[in-house]
């Protein structure tokens, strides 16, 4: 008896310290030494090592921009690559501090998982592309067309749903992965071919020649990508939640890489809070003062980032459409800092 | 070749008769029987069935041989810097493998994220691995007593501080996260090698017990590791392990991995090596018995030798599937080298049509020449032993 009551106490005392140090993040990551990001190994431009094995990618950014918001050190970040699958689980178990990982912001990831989506930092939604012989401008001119899609995807269930809406006729030719759904659109067999806008871009340089086909300006479906943390430690969720926005407000106020070391003496009261140089809104969020400091000079801002990892900079170029700032027209629009 | 050495001269039968007393000269063999084409006739064509079978494998054989050629070599790119050394172009109409893809990520394939200026002790590291399995492996190495300690405990031990740093000696600590490519897939197959066979060997004797909670548990162990698919073993233990136990007691992702597939393997082999003790005849039981040796001494003199010696095809099988299946990491998050190939063939800088072929073409003649040596030394190991002429 007095041996299941030892056991019943370990189990006990177990529980007691995983939900005590799941509530502790910012503490078990300044503990550490590092930050426990997870990302996706994989996916161009979001997230992928590269030939000397250096993470890369948009979402690795924002993993690295924590990293330095937290410890003046963008490079202390341990990557661990995720799965569609074992993703959530890998954050509720506290395998990974945090998770930006391309996943889309829905009701039953933000209540019944356990998590809390932060922001989006991607606006992302499924796309087509086409041949530009084909010499169609809009989703809208598909009507009977045939077009390649991964099967099983919701992707799939999006392109029914819009076609019947619209009152179009199609025929989808499934695959069961992207390369071969991709093959069969080089090969011709298909007219268009539909995943995420993001995606699209990506496989257009895998096809024999890119410049003959084209990104639709439709995007069909809402797929808001944000970062995620557990439930039950509301710090570190301030924490990734304002990082995002401070990269949002640092663009809109033209707070860049190279010209932060100036603009912190700026007389803007604006940009002097939110770099740090006035009040103490990174110490209440246990922080230091100049966290966003931190993150612009190593990273810059969000449009840095965009245009770095995924837009004119990088060999996707995407534009920025939805993910322009709201003072253009999109939809990024950083809460106030006061 | 005997051809009649007595011919008839005159046959009047009388006592003048030629009687030839020296042999004739030997006749060449029939021209359809020697040289090249004897030897066609002999082995390819020597029933209608048989030719059909030669014909259709050297139809198969043009049908395959040829345009693999020209993909992987004639057709190949060898230098570039980017993408567009791999497009097809106005110079270049047809762009077979695109090799200047796999030099540019070459060193990713072998080290992963290992950080650059550390990679030395990665190489040190293949070098002494190297060095330890032949000295170990070949016959007439010398001190081979000494070459199984080196194998099974120094260069372990070695390798861990090696790899994973120690301070103390001023070897800078490198988190397994940043191991990759061919790195894993040898560390994750040279530990479930030599783990599975000892750990396997101890499970079969185990099963065969006459102590029945011995057997049991062994039983247990093999039905129940050999009834669960290697993935689901390899996701509790990455997933679900740290959902039981808190963060401080989580060991390394790479090392849950390992103990995994070691015990996995453990698991196969233990059934392959009882196939083994099953074939040993009784007689040899009881004849050792007869002469005093104990438990340990009889399996160790008697049974275990000859036990493992008719086994060596199943144990090989089973390590060349050991080594394909490490590929499964992956699933963990793990960067072995087919991880790292499809990391790599998804980077927009190299994105082309080809490039997923040469990575695969990589990977396959990567695994195919690993598994091949194997192969070879098994064959060497049974001609050395005779196994098969007495059974």
């Amino acid at each position: 008896m007095n041996r299941v009551l030892t056991l019943l106490g370990i189990a006990g005392a177990a529980i007691l310290i995983t939900s005590a140090s799941i509530a502790q993040t910012l503490n078990t990551v300044k503990t550490r030494g590092s930050l426990s990001c997870g990302a996706n190994g994989q996916l161009p431009g979001f997230g992928l090592p590269d030939a000397q094995g250096n993470w890369k990618g948009f979402d690795v950014d924002y993993c690295r921009a924590l990293a330095a918001a937290v410890f003046d050190d963008p490079n202390k970040v341990k990557f661990v690559a995720l799965t569609a699958k074992d993703r959530f689980t890998a954050l509720q178990s506290g395998d990974v501090d945090v998770l930006v990982r391309n996943t889309t912001w829905t009701s039953s990831r933000d209540t019944q998982l356990g998590l809390n989506a932060t922001g989006v930092n991607y606006f992302d939604g499924q796309g087509f592309m086409v041949r530009k012989a084909l010499k169609v401008n809009s989703a809208l001119e598909l009507n009977d067309a045939a077009i390649c899609v991964q099967q099983g995807t919701t992707t799939e269930l999006n392109l029914g749903d819009y076609f019947r809406a619209n009152r179009m006729r199609f025929k989808t030719v499934t695959f069961a992965s992207v390369d071969e759904a991709l093959a069969a659109y080089d090969s011709g067999r298909c007219d268009a071919y539909t995943t995420d806008a993001s995606g699209l871009y990506g496989v257009r340089l895998k096809l024999a020649k890119p410049d003959d086909h084209i990104v639709l300006p439709e995007i069909i479906s809402k797929e808001p990508l944000s970062p995620f943390v557990r439930h039950g430690d509301d710090q570190w969720f301030d924490i990734v939640k304002w990082a995002h926005f401070a990269l949002v407000n640092a663009e809109e106020l033209a707070i860049s890489k190279a010209n932060v070391d100036e603009q912190i003496k700026s007389i803007n009261p604006e940009i002097k809070r939110l770099l740090g140089a006035e009040g103490n809104f990174g110490e209440q969020l246990g922080l230091t003062k100049d966290w966003v400091y931190r993150m612009v000079k190593h990273l810059g801002n969000y449009g840095e980032i965009f245009e770095r990892n995924i837009g004119q900079g990088s060999p996707l170029k995407i534009t920025r459409g939805l993910n322009s700032l709201w003072t253009k027209g999109g939809l990024q629009y950083g809460m106030p800092l006061r | 070749m005997s051809h009649s050495t007595v011919s008839g001269g005159a046959r009047g039968g009388g006592i003048g008769a030629f009687v030839r007393d020296e042999r004739a000269p030997a006749l060449p063999a029939p021209a359809a029987t020697i040289g090249g084409f004897g030897w066609l006739r002999a082995n390819l064509f020597s029933t209608p069935f048989n030719a059909l079978l030669t014909l259709a494998t050297v139809a198969l054989a043009l049908l395959i041989i040829p345009p693999l050629v020209r993909f992987l070599i004639i057709d190949a790119v060898w230098e570039g810097a980017d993408r567009d050394a791999c497009l097809v172009s106005e110079a270049r109409p047809v762009v077979g493998a695109c090799w200047a893809f796999a030099r540019d990520r070459l060193a990713y394939f072998v080290y992963g994220s290992f950080p650059i200026p550390e990679r030395w002790r990665v190489d040190v590291f293949f070098v002494f691995l190297a060095l330890s399995i032949i000295w170990i492996l070949r016959i007439d190495a010398p001190r081979r007593d000494l070459a199984a300690w080196n194998f099974f405990v120094v260069l372990p031990s070695v390798s861990i501080v090696l790899l994973s740093g120690a301070k103390l000696i001023g070897l800078a600590p490198v988190d397994t996260t940043l191991w990759g490519g061919v790195l894993v897939t040898i560390v994750v197959a040279s530990v479930g090698i030599v783990v599975s066979l000892p750990l396997g060997v101890l499970l079969a004797l185990g099963r065969r017990s006459t102590m029945p909670a011995v057997r049991l548990v062994c039983t247990l162990f093999i039905e129940i590791v050999r009834g669960v698919p290697l993935i689901t073993v390899l996701f509790m233990a990455s997933v679900m392990l740290p959902l039981f136990v808190p963060p401080v007691w989580t060991p390394d992702k790479l090392i849950r991995a390992l103990v995994g597939i070691a015990l996995f393997a453990s698991a196969y082999m233990a059934e392959v090596v009882r196939a083994g003790l099953q074939a040993v005849a009784r007689g040899q039981y009881e004849a050792a018995a007869a002469v005093g040796l104990g438990y340990w001494q009889l399996m160790r003199f008697i049974v275990l030798p000859q036990a493992l010696r008719v086994t060596i095809p199943n144990i090989v099988n089973s390590y060349i599937a050991l080594f394909k299946d490490t590929t499964l990491v992956f699933i963990v998050g793990i960067f072995d080298l087919l991880k790292t190939i499809e990391v790599a063939r998804a980077d927009p800088q190299w994105a082309t049509p080809v490039t997923s072929t040469t990575g695969y073409a990589i990977a396959a003649i990567f695994y195919l020449t690993f598994c091949y040596m194997m192969t070879r030394y098994a064959m060497r190991v049974e001609r050395r032993l005779g196994v098969g002429l007495g059974r």
